[in-house]
């Protein structure tokens, strides 16, 4: 307990009293700095790089050059390597997706349906410990595991498959499975929220009007979890979409977020950046409209 | 027989998860420089050699830096946030709660390339200032989380209670509203924390030629000789990414989920 004197008690006690007394004011007290912060840092960052996605560097100077030009567009759309690695991405985002539903459902399921209470939080806590478990550490765990004479190697020779090596190590195939294997958890999450909420009368219902257990499952479990199935692929599709790191360290080929990061760090064109790094946010936008079509922004 | 299948799955889906832990912490005792699985020989010896590295230590103490101020920062904004959304109906509301998000829902890349040009624009240096106002500005939401859902299980009662006893706004905010967020504040301190140190995507778009802990991982990890010693420090910066999301989970568990997921 500090100890105050009479008179700065009063002061502060008066002060709070007043702002009781006038609640906007106590209200833009509490808003002025969260606001501030994010209208003005961020959203004006945001502001920012999208002007900046159509001014142009002037090739001579190196300097930016603030003037309207769709030249950056016109660039992304007639090239055809940005528009085969736009496509490429988007294909891997896709791929991570299905995969990582088809894999989460049954752990999911087994939480939030099976699993008794005590065993259903101890789950939660695995799979919550793994997903805050260090990003980059996983990817470079991955690279390790998958390089020559790693562990899959050394794995798959035991059974006499010696090129293995060459199949892993530094390849798409290799990022996509650690792309699958970072974004699971992500997955994971929303569908086990979604199914625990699905209450068990209808399942009764279902099995009491003689549906056994695949049809139950197909005409009642999935079309209630289908919101929480398509939450989690926001997450996944976004974050591949996003992801320059993983195509980086086990991959050679060129993402979405490989051109962005070497455009600003590398050649120093921010604009170019700049418009490249709109391109994921309008196919998620375009993404997100057809998940609000499914009803998935009430599992989020 | 299908329970047996869904057990089968999820114990397999377990081991998939933890499969690249426990193979980087058994590389870190990992007596030989190269890395060959199965490990012949074990030591603690590039654990010496970590701790001896000044870039490594520096790298430590500028996350650790980093994460504590970027930890105060969201600390404040997010209890200020979430303070005005549980009591008060505004303009814009809706609008300032999605704004939150959008830092972690977005592509790390937008929210990075964004800072940058604004950095770039206005010709701030870059340096550890601009990683901390990267760092706080996707902290906020996880405080955001936990505080709001405190707040909403709480009883506005007992701070009416207070107040018709006749404490003032402080005394009630002193004695009666701050310990029942104290829990959750904690917990969101801590969850704040580990995600700044850990991050790397914004950072890498806003340090300049700073390194953090993820980023010196990201500068070794493709020099041979430095292996070795880059799994020493990726063992740390698991614990050390998992430590402070373990206790607060014990601390708020009916949050931490949810900050998870907006992650």
């Amino acid at each position: 307990m500090t100890t105050t004197s009479p008179e700065t008690q009063r002061r502060k006690t008066s002060l709070f009293g007043w702002l009781h007394r006038h609640p906007r004011v106590k209200l833009g007290a509490l808003l002025i700095a969260p606001t501030g912060w994010f209208g003005i840092v961020y959203f004006g960052s945001l502001a920012l790089l999208f002007s900046y996605a159509f001014w142009s560097l002037d090739p001579q100077t190196g300097e930016v050059v603030k003037q309207f030009t769709l030249a950056n567009f016109e660039r992304i759309l007639t090239q055809p390597v940005y528009g085969a690695i736009v496509f490429r991405t988007v294909g891997v985002a896709a791929i991570v997706t299905v995969v990582d539903a088809l894999i989460a459902f049954p752990i999911a399921y087994y939480m939030a349906r099976v699993a008794s209470p005590r065993r259903r939080a101890l789950l939660f806590m695995s799979i919550l410990l793994p997903l805050w478990a260090s990003y980059l550490v996983k990817i470079y765990a991955w690279r390790v595991i998958l390089a020559p004479n790693g562990l899959f190697d050394w794995g798959f020779k035991q059974f006499g498959f010696d090129q293995f090596g060459d199949i892993f190590g530094v390849s798409d195939l290799s990022m996509t499975v650690v792309f699958i294997y970072i974004w699971l958890p992500y997955m994971i999450l929303p569908i086990y929220a979604g199914l625990e909420r699905i209450p068990t009368s209808y399942l009764e219902a279902s099995a009491d009007l003689g549906a056994k257990g695949g049809p139950t499952f197909r005409r009642i479990v999935l079309p209630l979890a289908m919101p929480a199935l398509v939450a989690g692929s926001i997450f996944t599709f976004s974050l591949t979409l996003g992801d320059y790191i993983i195509p980086a360290l086990v991959s050679n080929t060129q993402f979405i977020g490989n051109v962005v990061y070497e455009s600003q760090g590398v050649a120093g064109d921010i604009p170019f950046a700049a418009a490249f790094a709109l391109v994921p946010v309008g196919i998620m936008a375009i993404y997100l409209l057809v998940a609000r079509h499914f009803g998935a922004f009430d599992e989020l | 027989m299908s329970r047996i299948l869904l057990r089968v799955a999820t114990g397999l889906t377990l081991g998939f998860l933890y499969l690249p832990l426990v193979v980087i912490g058994l590389y870190a005792f990992n007596a030989q420089r190269v890395q060959i699985w199965p490990i012949q020989e074990y030591s603690l010896k590039w654990f010496g050699e970590a701790f001896a590295s000044t870039s490594v230590r520096d790298a430590f103490v500028l996350s650790v830096t980093v994460g504590l101020e970027a930890t105060l920062l969201a600390l404040l904004l997010g209890s200020l946030v979430s303070l005005a959304v549980h009591r008060f109906r505004f303009f814009g509301r809706g609008v300032l709660s999605l704004a939150l998000v959008l830092p972690i829902a977005l592509p790390g890349i937008i929210t990075g390339m964004a800072l940058n040009a604004s950095f770039h624009n206005f010709g701030v240096p870059f340096g550890t200032l601009t990683i901390v106002v990267g760092h706080a500005t996707f902290c906020v939401v996880v405080v955001y989380n936990n505080v709001i859902a405190r707040l909403r299980r709480s009883s506005h009662s007992i701070e009416e209670a207070s107040m018709d006893l006749g404490a003032d706004t402080w005394q009630t905010f002193r004695h009666v509203t701050f310990p029942v967020l104290r829990t959750a504040i904690i917990a969101a301190a801590l969850l704040a924390f580990a995600l700044s140190f850990d991050e790397v995507i914004v950072t890498t778009f806003t340090a300049g030629t700073q390194e953090t802990i993820p980023i010196w991982i990201l500068n070794h990890l493709r020099l041979p000789n430095q292996r070795p010693i880059v799994n020493v420090v990726a063992l740390g910066l698991i614990l050390l990414s998992v430590i402070p999301v373990y206790f607060a989970q014990r601390l708020s568990s009916d949050t931490t989920g949810a900050a998870v997921v907006n992650r």
